[in-house]
């Protein structure tokens, strides 16, 4: 046995090789989009990048307190999930969770507001980036405990069952966070009890510094739901369609009554863990390819091929969120800091009017 | 001597105490090849290699849970909590397992291990990656809490705590991190858990806190004092259990007066213990109530409303004006 912590033999895991490759087929099936829904996928994930590029560079300057993880690179998932659910379903995520409130339709000038501390956040300035709830779109929040989603996530997917609702729970959440057991008693939970509960795993094979076959003996943690009894899929977490058509099953089921899913969407962060984590422990190569398989210029390419749009148009949809994203930034930035009075309210109910 | 900061004096002391002890091991997240979120055990790996140095999965209280299990079998295990507010999963397995099998064992066993975490504010960050619970770990009997307040200290009363035959919790102000640093001998020493430090003497108020907040307190004796106002006496806790009361109590009777100051929230914080304390043995000293200086009742929100959170030097003076005016 080899000792604890001895780092297993490298393979070739960039994600095309023999070895490490994901063993998936990236041609997405045409999943019978009209053009503006192709669009608006694409439209969504633009914005999320330009969302992180403009806080990535806010932070750099040091005007963002707390820290910063981005979600560069995995917008494919976001943009795929929330795109095959309701207004009144539920959703919560993890510490990396700007990429979920935008896709939900939640408002960056708000989020910029937040992550600047500043009093017209969705947290008044009190929670910062991993803290985000928006309660007018059923996002039960994001959070700075890893693991925390899937947990609070199938309460609300029982509260959807129990009440007889049409509604879905989905939880997003890290490969590293299901190694708590935390993970274990919610699936079990939700499985016993068919609950109408989405698990998406976004494994970027990371968990800060250390690589999945570190600390996990599975290759595909989708092979976790067989555990429970419930179905777990993997997909190509960086092709949208990929991610949509699994996600449009998994809804479906759980809406149908079911039961829950898991799906395991295979991704990587452009970024370090956090900003200032300059991710030493990366192999260039890996991260090499996998940049090239960045989602949204692959998404753009089939947009162009499939005559969906013209490079003009995609244009200015890139543009249009480079604008807006800066509109964002200076309202954010325009906005006060909390009075003092802020500090101790809004711990019970009785604290605020 | 080398003037090191509590980071190098930390990571010093756990290389000292692996080659000193073999069955000392370092376990938690991150802690090996990378060394740890604020690099504590950098070089720990390199020179100790992964079975003594080992990188887990995201696990709280699977880390802490396992430690148990190995210091009961023989090992020393120091576990890092990345932040001290990730501490809680593994909360269950302090309070059910840790602290009692020695009680419950009637002593045939006991649970050597040390828990590391960084702990408390003014590092902007907030929630779970600035807060300081320690008093619901104080209140657990059977677990020993240590918060050290600068690196040299850190390093003696780490070493005392890996050596302990008892489960200690030892709370690293991580502000005070890279903040300063001391002259902190080369060799290993040991500074005896249970003990207060006498930083300050004084004649006209007792000053009293742990951690981070000792520099604080350092500081408003001095302001106090270049102001004509009061000399004060300034008590370094080191220790919150076990709790060196008699420290405290023979400073209050020469006072007569008392300034607790801590960042964690008021309510149930250990000042509340220390004031009681003072109340229960030295009432009739007292010229004053005891006065608190703490943080507040609410999550520690992010910068800028964090530094109002945080007790300051101004606040401390005024109290030490409030009891002065009684
Ligand atoms: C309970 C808990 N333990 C540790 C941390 C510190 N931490 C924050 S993110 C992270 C890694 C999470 O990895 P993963 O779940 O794969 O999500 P990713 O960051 O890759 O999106 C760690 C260790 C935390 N926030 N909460
Ligand atoms: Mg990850």
């Amino acid at each position: 046995m080899a000792p604890p912590g001895t780092a297993p033999e490298k393979p070739d895991r960039t994600p095309d090789s023999k070895e490490g490759g994901l063993g998936l087929d990236s041609a997405s099936q045409d999943a019978g989009l009209d053009c503006e829904r192709l669009l608006s996928l694409f439209r969504c994930m633009v914005r999320i990048r330009a969302f992180e590029e403009h806080a990535h560079k806010e932070f750099l300057k040091g005007e963002m307190p707390g820290f910063l993880h981005l979600y560069s690179g995995e917008e494919a998932i976001a943009a795929g999930v929330m795109d095959t659910l309701e207004d009144d379903d539920y959703i919560v995520t993890s510490h990396r969770g700007h990429g979920h409130l935008l896709a939900r339709g939640s408002d960056p000038k708000r989020m910029f507001a937040e992550l600047f501390g500043r009093v017209d956040g969705y947290c008044r300035g009190k929670g910062g980036s991993m803290h985000i709830a928006d309660m007018s779109r059923g996002f039960l929040g994001a959070n700075g405990i890893v693991g925390a989603a899937v947990n609070i996530g199938t309460g609300a997917a029982f509260a959807a069952k129990y009440r007889g609702e049409k509604r879905v729970s989905v939880s997003f959440f890290g490969d590293a966070s299901t190694n708590r057991g935390t993970f274990h008693e919610a699936l079990n939970l939700a499985a016993i009890w068919e609950l109408p509960a989405v698990y998406v795993c976004e494994n970027n094979f990371y968990g800060s510094a250390n690589y999945q076959s570190d600390y996990m003996k599975l290759k595909d943690i989708a092979d976790r739901a067989a555990s429970y009894g419930f179905p777990g899929v993997v997909v190509d977490g960086n092709d949208v369609l990929a991610v949509r058509a699994a996600a449009v099953e998994a809804v479906t089921r759980a809406r149908s009554g079911g039961g829950p899913t898991l799906i395991e969407c295979k991704t990587w962060r452009h970024w370090g863990h956090f900003i200032g984590d300059m991710a030493r422990y990366r192999d260039p190569a890996e991260h090499e390819a996998w940049l090239k398989r960045d989602p949204i210029p692959s998404f753009k390419a089939k947009l162009l091929a499939w005559g969906v749009a013209s490079e003009n148009e995609l244009a200015q949809i890139e543009e249009a969120a480079e604008a807006e994203m800066d509109e964002a930034v200076a309202y954010g930035k325009a906005s006060p800091f909390p009075p003092v009075s802020e500090l101790t309210a809004g711990v019970y109910k009785e604290d605020r009017p | 001597m080398a003037r090191l900061n509590m980071v190098e004096a930390i990571d010093q002391c756990l290389l000292q105490e692996m080659q000193r002890d073999e069955r000392v091991i370092v376990l938690g997240e991150d802690v090996g090849r990378d060394g740890g979120v604020f690099r504590v055990t950098e070089g720990l790996f390199e020179r100790f290699g992964p079975q003594r140095v080992i990188d887990t999965p995201l696990a709280e209280s699977g880390i802490v849970g396992m430690a148990i299990g190995m210091a009961i079998a023989g090992f020393r295990p120091v576990a890092e909590i990345q932040f001290s507010g990730f501490a809680y999963p593994a909360y269950d397995q302090l309070v059910c397992h840790a602290a009692r099998m020695r009680n419950r064992s009637r002593g045939e066993f006991t649970v050597p291990l040390v828990v590391r975490t960084p702990y408390g504010g003014g590092i902007r960050a907030l929630e779970h990656h600035s807060e300081s619970m320690e008093a619901v770990f104080v209140h657990v009997p059977g677990l020993k809490v240590v918060v050290p307040a600068d690196p040299y200290e850190a390093k003696g009363l780490l070493a005392s705590a890996v050596r302990d035959p008892d489960p200690v919790i030892f709370f690293e102000p991580a502000r005070v991190y890279r903040a300063i640093r001391t002259e902190v001998p080369e060799e290993p020493y040991t500074i005896p858990l249970g003990k207060a430090r006498m930083v300050r003497e004084g004649r006209d108020v007792t000053l009293i806190a742990w951690g981070a907040q000792v520099r604080i307190i350092r500081e408003a004796a001095e302001r106090l004092a270049a102001e004509g106002v009061a000399e004060a006496e300034v008590v370094d806790l080191r220790t919150l259990s076990p709790f060196d009361h008699e420290t405290v109590i023979d400073s209050v009777k020469k006072t007569g007066r008392a300034v607790v100051v801590h960042e964690a929230p008021r309510t149930g914080g250990f000042g509340a213990e220390v004031s009681a304390q003072i109340m229960e043995r030295a009432v009739l000293h007292l010229e004053a109530p005891v006065v608190r200086v703490t943080g507040f009742d609410t999550v520690p929100p992010l910068a800028k409303l964090e530094d109002y959170y945080q007790p300051d030097v101004e606040a401390v003076v005024e109290a030490v004006r409030e009891s002065l005016r009684f």
